[in-house]
Order: C-alpha cells, then sequence, then structure tokens
C-alpha cells in the first residue's frame, strides 16, 4: 500500500494527521520546545526534537482522547528518559483531563539502550500511570500495527492497556526474533524466517490467542473504527478481571502448551485450513474465526 | 556529532511562517528540520547538528543554494541529521518550502 493508505509506512506524524479529526489535534511539548535526550549527545548521537513521540490531545470520530504516537525511524521507537516521560506525563494528565480515553500507538523495541536505567525506571513508570488512569475510568487503547513492533517493556505496558487494536503486520511479544534466538540458539528460533517471526508474534496469531481484541486491514479508517470500538468497552481493573485473565491464561497453556508451532494450535481452536492462515484476508479470518478464537479477558 | 551555524541573507521578504514547522524525521540517512521564525535582520539562520564529521563545505554550499531557492529571510532552520545525503537535505528543504507556500 502507499504512504497515503498505510498506517504501517506511515511516519509518525502523517500517522496523527491521518488518524484523528483534522482541525482538532493538539500537541504537548512540541519540537520547538527543544526537549531532546541529554543523554545520546555524550554518545556522539543525534537527537530529535520531540524524542521521538509525539504526545498531546485530539477529537477520534468526535470522542476527546489523549494520544501519543511514536515514531518508528528514531531509534526504533525506544524508550529513553525524556520520550518515557513525556508518556508519563501523559497518562497521568488523563486523569486531571478525564478524556473518553487515551490512545497509545506504539512501534517501539522497546527501552532505548544508550540510556537503559533511565529508560527502565520510564517504563516502570508508564506502566503505573496507565494502571492509575484506568482505575479512575479513562480507558486506554493500544494500537500496534507499526513495523518496528511493540516489543520489550512497551509490550508489557501495551498488554496492560484496556484493549489491543493490531494489524496482521503489527507484531506483540515481550523478546523479539533476534533476542530469542541469541538466548536460545537457532534451533528454538530462527530470526530470520519472516514466516516463524509472524505467524508467532503477528497480529492475526495474537489476536486468535486473544491477546489482541481487534484485527483489521493496515489502513485509517478500519484503525480508527476498531479503537473507537475500543474505547466503548473499557474493562474493569479488580481482582474478578485478574482472576478472568488468569482463568484464560490457564487454559491456554492447558490446551496448547505442549505444541511446537502456532499451526498446531490454529488446528487446535479448529480453524479449517490452518496452514492457510498466513495468506487468508484479514475480514474473511475475523469473520470465520471470532467465535472460536480464545478470549484473553475470560 | 558536530555543530554548523550558518547565516545567508539579508533577504528582503519576511518568511510568511506564523508558527514552528517541522520536516523530515531523525532515522539513518534521513533528518529533521525545525523551521521558526525569527528576528535576524533578515537573514536565514542554519544551526546544523550532524553525526557525520568533516563536510561543512558540502553543508555550507547545499545550505547556501536552498536560502536563495526560499528567497525570505527572518528564519531560523534547526536541523538534526543523521547522515542525510545533499540531495536529501535539498529535498527535505523542498518539502519545507511547499508547506510554508501552502500555508501550514
Amino acid at each position: 500500500m502507499s504512504a497515503g493508505t498505510s498506517y504501517r509506512e506511515s511516519t509518525a506524524r502523517e500517522r496523527i494527521a491521518r488518524f484523528f479529526d483534522a482541525g482538532s489535534l493538539e500537541e504537548w511539548l512540541p519540537p520547538s520546545a527543544r526537549l531532546s535526550s541529554p543523554h545520546l549527545p555524550a554518545l556522539g548521537l543525534p537527537v530529535a526534537f520531540d524524542d521521538g513521540v509525539v504526545v498531546g490531545a485530539a477529537t477520534l470520530l468526535g470522542h476527546r482522547v489523549l494520544f501519543a504516537v511514536q515514531e518508528p525511524a528514531f531509534m526504533g521507537g525506544a524508550v529513553g528518559e525524556v520520550h518515557g516521560a513525556k508518556l508519563t506525563g501523559l497518562l497521568r494528565r488523563a486523569l486531571t483531563d478525564r478524556p473518553d480515553g487515551v490512545v497509545l500507538m506504539f512501534d517501539t523495541g522497546g527501552v532505548r539502550l544508550h540510556e537503559a536505567n533511565a529508560g527502565l525506571i520510564a517504563i516502570s513508570e508508564i506502566q503505573r500511570a496507565l494502571f492509575d488512569a484506568r482505575r479512575a475510568g479513562v480507558p486506554v487503547v493500544l494500537v500496534a500495527a507499526g513495523a518496528n513492533g511493540c516489543y520489550g517493556g512497551l509490550s508489557i505496558v501495551g498488554r496492560s492497556a484496556d484493549a489491543i487494536v493490531m494489524t496482521e503486520e503489527g507484531r506483540l511479544s515481550v523478546s523479539g526474533p533476534e533476542v530469542i534466538e541469541s538466548q536460545h540458539g537457532v534451533e528454538e528460533f530462527d530470526a530470520r524466517d519472516r514466516a516463524l517471526v509472524w505467524r508467532t508474534m503477528g497480529g492475526k496469531h495474537r489476536w486468535l490467542i486473544g491477546e489482541a481484541d481487534a484485527l483489521v486491514d493496515d489502513a485509517f479508517g478500519p484503525l480508527r473504527e476498531a479503537t473507537v470500538r475500543a474505547l466503548a468497552t473499557p474493562v474493569p481493573i479488580d481482582l474478578a478481571t485478574v482472576r478472568a485473565a488468569h482463568r484464560a491464561l490457564e487454559r491456554r497453556l492447558r490446551r496448547f502448551g505442549a505444541m511446537d508451532d502456532a499451526v498446531e494450535i490454529w488446528r487446535e481452536l479448529g480453524l479449517e485450513d490452518p496452514e492457510g492462515v498466513p495468506m487468508a484476508e484479514v475480514a474473511a479470518l475475523v469473520a470465520r474465526a471470532d467465535t472460536i478464537r480464545e478470549h484473553g479477558r475470560g | 556529532m558536530e555543530h554548523l551555524n550558518f547565516e545567508f541573507g539579508p533577504f528582503e521578504r519576511r518568511v510568511p511562517l506564523k508558527a514552528p514547522l517541522i520536516v523530515g524525521v531523525v532515522g539513518s540517512g534521513n533528518l529533521e528540520a525545525l523551521l521558526e521564525p525569527a528576528d535576524l535582520g533578515g537573514r536565514v539562520r542554519f544551526d546544523v547538528s550532524t553525526s557525520i564529521k568533516g563536510f561543512a563545505p558540502t553543508w555550507s554550499a547545499v545550505l547556501r543554494d536552498v536560502a536563495e531557492r526560499l528567497g525570505c529571510g527572518d528564519l531560523r532552520v534547526s536541523i538534526n541529521d543523521a547522515g542525510a545525503t545533499p540531495a536529501v537535505v535539498v529535498l527535505r528543504m523542498r518539502q519545507a518550502q511547499a508547506a510554508i507556500e501552502a500555508g501550514e
């Protein structure tokens, strides 16, 4: 798809302009504020004036939301000190602004290794701020549809949201393919096998095993509509929700724990032609699998 | 890192820019440029931070051409560069010029 219609191929600022309602955008700490990384210059690396994340307020199909959108090309969307503080601040702002929701568009390898301690601390602060926002009744939706995927600490933050919207091109996992291969060997996971990577971490599989709540095509219209639907169905953050999630995990482990490949899981789910899932059209897959897929909320 | 500063002009016309404008991204082989109106006596000022050292004469020649093509002053351009080639620099600055002329 061309950059005009593909979320995956767009920059952060293109995504914002095409995702939210025209004329509704307000950016906080914009590039002219020059809030850049204090660590990168010491390493001889260029900074970005927004430290790779755009935060602010907008409307989405008329709903008042706060947003954070990561720039995929700057340091792989990775979280540094300032970048992380902008995400934390945005989620805390939700407590006072009480918007209809917070939309997080993560496109990231996780923590920026060049400022790893600050980045790791930032992850815990973001996570706490996200839970505080949800507890205050502000739903948080993750859009994981970018080219970098959503990995590392921010994948954990993302899974703490009320809902996750994905495309089949999107990926969601704690450890990335190269990390798994380097830690456990190429027999365990061949990071160069792109088909393996996508059927293990890609949007279709994450939706089929209940970790993503919506699966749509890589285009702005479907992503916008799925995000608004997700905002309308917040999940209470209480003991019952946690217990339901644990039951879902136990069921998944029981059903799929001994399996080596996603295709076996898809067969166990009862999908006809499980080998054909990677090539299936998203709408057709959703239509035939929505009632038999796993649901992560219990 | 290398930090370079260049000034060109003065130009008679003041840049028709009301708010800061940003183009590009700091990705490999690319750059971002932040354009802001500034009282510079009609001159254009470029502040370049680049990860590639030793190309000051090239930057000077390329940005002089950019400034003359733009033809207006009282403009501050701040560039974060991650190894953009001169062609990419020119393309990004033309993108900025197009945005200015479109009144963005």
